[in-house]
């Protein structure tokens, strides 16, 4: 199981960029820390997830 | 009649008490973005006796920022950054204030940051947030980061809140009111969450957190 901002998916073995257009993510938009640390987005598709990883995928949205 | 520096710590101290204030003073806070958000955040963290601020931003004070961004009718057209500068200065006459006018990029980035502590994100376009979150959550992964999203619209303030996502960024905000899907931006809002940041900076200083 892959935690993913709080909720379990049986989801173990994916590949990162895959994960993040499936759940229809703009990767322009957002951070990713896998265990507490930051993934840079030219490793988006070279990253598995594995079980067990605690993942916080952060939206940006704009104002300020 | 400005009060000396002497007497300006001394009732910093009397507010915060000598240890916290001396944490406070020796800090260095950047806040990369000057708009609702950054010129919010950069008055609150003056009058808590920060010592020292580095602010930046490439654009100059336009006549619709003045609904929610800490400057005056007179400073139309300049720079941001002095002219913030320059606000701040009259809040707080000895802080140090180090400003950049240019837009921050994955390049300059050091130039504008390596010194801070804590770093403020607070830019206006959901990409430029998350380039800047990267790049300092990649270059610096031990400094502090402190960003916002969701705050614009007419809806609940009690909606903004401060998420820790990891040991060392956290998040403010409602996370989804976008401003070009909501009415806009209103001052109270946008401050609520610059307020929300702030204080997460003097909670950090203070290992509050």
């Amino acid at each position: 199981m892959v935690k993913i901002n709080g909720t379990q998916f049986d989801i173990s073995s994916t590949i990162l960029s895959d994960y993040l257009r499936q759940a229809d993510y703009d990767t322009k938009t957002i951070a990713v820390e896998i265990n507490e640390e930051i993934v840079p987005k030219s490793l988006y598709d070279k990253t598995v997830l594995n079980d067990g990883d605690v993942v916080e995928i952060v939206n940006f949205v704009g104002g300020g | 009649m400005i009060p000396t520096k002497e007497e300006l710590q001394k009732a910093f101290e009397e507010r915060h008490g000598k240890e916290l204030q001396k944490l406070f003073a020796d800090a260095v806070v950047a806040v990369c973005g000057l708009g609702g958000l950054g010129s919010n955040i950069a008055v609150s963290l003056a009058r808590a006796g920060i010592g020292k601020l580095i602010i930046a931003d490439f654009d100059k004070v336009d006549i619709t920022n003045l609904h929610r961004q800490q400057y005056k009718a007179n400073q139309i057209g300049e720079y941001k950054a002095n002219a913030l500068k320059q606000n701040l200065q009259e809040i707080s006459p000895y802080i140090e204030i180090e400003e950049h006018i240019t837009k921050i990029t994955e390049e300059n980035i050091s130039d504008i940051v390596g010194e801070a502590d804590i770093i403020c994100e607070a830019f206006d376009k959901a990409s430029e947030k998350s380039v800047l979150v990267n790049a300092v959550s990649e270059k610096y992964p031990d400094k502090y980061l402190v960003a916002a999203s969701g705050m614009a619209g007419i809806g609940s303030p009690n909606l903004i809140t401060t998420r820790r996502v990891t040991k060392h960024f956290y998040l403010c905000g409602d996370g989804v009111s976008d401003v070009d899907s909501t009415n806009g931006l209103f001052a109270p809002r946008v401050m609520l969450c610059a307020a929300h940041q702030a204080q997460t900076v003097l909670r950090i200083l203070a290992n509050a957190e």
